[in-house]
């Protein structure tokens, strides 16, 4: 479980970079964010949710049961969209209203 | 390498839950300049940066705090303070409706009244509960964040504290840090033992894979006394995911269930170790997996806990949409994780009075790093650090620490240059952590041995941390980072050394699984109603073992 993150989509902001609580991502010399240490990830995703450009994706290890769909995180209208594309191209969508409670 | 001197009033050790909540409090009571070192962002850094499910430590309509302490020394079989529950208790609800007001968004009825999950659980959305905490501590005035500073060692002249040691991890420099008092809040440690997936996804822990530690190593360090290291914490959750299992369990009702689809967690009991010890033993006798039982669940329910994952844990979210199977088409296999050393759930950490000063002068403790207080989470940690920045405050009125000595500061930088100098190192930080692990995980009660220990084996374990602690003394960084992994490391290897000595000491099994040591398998009321304390004189751990407090008890004072 790590994230990669899409070096035609990044667009240099750093603000994944300072939000790992692993220090993990780094800027490389053409101002493109990386990540260092993926197997130190914990998954927290809080570098998926800041991307303001989708470029960074989330993945589960082929060791908890991954099966290589790529995730990440839209924001529009006050929404949360996760987005979860599998390996065959279908996508799943879920949206979450940060203004609603969990139900359980 | 740069140095950088620095002086506050109040240095807080830890921007997570009680460090930050300690910020606002300092700032609301007192004219003090605080100072938060925080070796990653506090924007999401500690136990909530991926969210939490539900603020598990709340006094629901018709209970009172005295009820939260009932339910917190039941589930610890009696080894807590308290004092300290009990004024822990009293603020949960005050906490809560300030996180509120911060901004936390927590699920009301048509009367405006929080929605109760249980007892002693409301419901949330936490996915930013975090961020909400940071951005409230950054507009403070006083209050000055440093991120990226990992604080390594303390300052402490006859017993008293004057502040600390630390690496900024992206500007390769030691700084040097005067205060008048700390607060310490690092968390509790995870990484002592081998993780459940030890290969890519080592890091899918429970607990805060960065929480090393650190402020039981310091403390222990400087002969502070610590309690209960014995009583180790191991979740039960999600498989693979490590994911909670709480919102499965207490919000949607989920039962255990074994593989012939029998409930068995009635069969172990209901405390949170025997819901573990019933599914190591259901495992032992050949009725395994365990799972959840989720099947059927309708799909109202089903939709609500995609969610409810994605705003604490995604990983299970995905999980189940790769697997093409939802909770309501297949159950949740369930395992327990390696232990860890955590006093928000537990009753490890710091012995403090009933303040939350430590048995050091000036320092405070606060949130999972504090003993004796189990059962915090989040809101017991928010109260824990508005106590402990309290009683900082009104230390500092008549108190302040002394400076601190160049020959003091001249070793630590010697140290730092030592590990980032030559290379002569044959091993990495990386393959001693991994070394410490398979030891803990084979002699100290690791998930290989299903949690189980005996004398002889935490006799070699000890021995063998022993011969780790040497090795990591010759390790070398090429940057402040690495140099980081290895002071972690060595915490980690501090804190291992405590945990063999308290589980040796503890001669019984109170609690399964936590703490079954094979030698004494029985509980032993009579000899061990007693806390086990420890404090490191001249290199050795020595065990203090400390009465009771009694029942209802509101106040408890350091005596020696």
């Amino acid at each position: 479980m790590s994230i990669a993150i899409d070096r035609e989509k990044c667009v240099g902001c750093g603000r994944c970079r300072e939000v790992c609580p692993g220090t993990l991502i780094k800027i490389d010399e053409t101002g493109k964010a990386y990540i260092k240490y993926p197997k130190d990830c914990w998954g927290c995703t809080s570098c998926v949710k800041e991307c303001p450009v989708n470029a960074v994706k989330f993945y589960l290890g082929a060791d908890i049961g991954g099966t290589g769909s790529m995730v990440h995180t839209e924001k529009s209208k006050g929404l949360l969209r996760w987005v979860i594309e599998r390996p065959d191209g279908t996508v799943t969508n879920i949206d979450i209203d940060p203004k609603e409670s969990n139900k359980y | 390498m740069k140095t950088e001197r620095l002086k506050t009033d109040i240095l807080i050790i830890g921007g997570g839950t009680a460090g930050c909540y300690a910020a606002l409090t300092l700032a609301e009571n007192s004219d003090a300049r605080v100072l938060i070192c925080e070796k990653a962002n506090i924007k999401r850094s500690g136990c909530l940066a991926a969210g939490v499910n539900a603020l598990n430590a709340y006094i629901t309509e018709g209970r009172t705090p005295k009820d939260y302490v009932d339910y917190a020394r039941k589930d610890a079989d009696g080894i807590v303070r308290d004092d300290l529950l009990y004024t822990m208790s009293e603020r949960l609800n005050k906490v809560t409706e300030r996180l509120e007001q911060l901004g936390l968004v927590i699920l009301k009825d048509e009367n405006g009244k929080y929605v109760a999950r249980g007892n002693r659980n409301i419901k949330i959305n936490g996915e930013n509960i975090k961020p909400i905490l940071a951005d409230a501590v950054s507009k403070l005035p006083n209050v000055t964040v440093l991120n990226r500073v990992n604080i390594t060692d303390f300052s402490v002249y006859d017993n008293k504290i004057n502040g600390a040691f630390g690496i900024g991890i992206e500007n390769d420099t030691f700084y040097v840090i005067e205060a008048n008092a700390v607060i310490i809040a690092t968390g509790g440690a995870a990484g002592l033992y081998k993780p459940n997936n030890p290969g890519f996804s080592r890091h899918k822990m429970w607990y805060p894979p960065f929480n090393t530690g650190a402020g039981y190593a310091m403390g222990i360090k400087h002969g502070a006394e610590m309690t209960t290291f014995e009583m180790r914490f191991i979740a039960l959750r999600c498989k693979d995911t490590i994911a909670p299992t709480g919102t499965l369990a207490q919000g949607a009702g989920a039962k255990q269930i074994n593989s012939l689809g029998e409930i068995y967690e009635t069969k172990y009991g209901l405390t949170t170790s025997e819901r573990v010890y019933g599914t190591v033993m259901e495992n032992i006798e050949g009725r395994g997996p365990c799972y959840l039982k989720t099947e059927g669940i309708s799909p109202e329910k089903e939709e609500s806990l995609l969610k409810a994952y994605l705003n604490m844990a995604p990983s299970q979210t995905i999980r189940w949409i790769e697997s093409g199977k939802k909770p309501s088409e297949q159950n949740v296999e369930i395992e327990g994780t390696e232990p860890y050393i955590v006093g928000g759930h537990t009753a490890s950490g710091y012995w403090v009075d009933t303040k939350r000063a430590t048995t050091i002068k000036g320092l405070f403790a606060a949130g999972d790093v504090a003993g004796g207080c189990p059962q915090k989470y989040v809101t017991g940690a928010l109260a824990e650090g508005e106590i402990a920045a309290l009683s900082a405050a009104e230390y500092i009125a008549e108190n302040s620490g002394a400076p601190i000595e160049e020959r003091e500061i001249n070793a630590h930088a010697a140290e730092i240059e030592r590990f980032t100098g030559e290379n002569r190192s044959r091993f990495t930080a990386e393959q001693l952590e991994e070394a410490m692990q398979t030891v803990m995980d084979s002699y100290a009660g690791g998930i290989k041995t299903n949690y189980r220990f005996n004398e002889k084996q935490l006799e070699l374990a000890d021995e063998q941390i022993r011969r780790i602690e040497a090795l990591s003394d010759g390790l070398h960084a090429d940057d402040f980072q690495e140099l980081m992994y290895i002071y972690e490391l060595r915490e980690r290897l501090t804190v291992c050394r405590s945990v063999i000595a308290h589980l040796k000491a503890r001669q019984e099994t109170r609690w399964h699984s936590f703490a079954e040591n094979l030698d004494y398998p029985e509980k032993d009321d009579k000899n061990w109603r007693k806390y086990v304390n420890s404090r490191l004189e001249n290199g050795e751990i020595r065990i203090i073992l400390r009465e009771l407090t009694e029942e209802g008890q509101k106040v408890y004072e350091h005596c020696d």
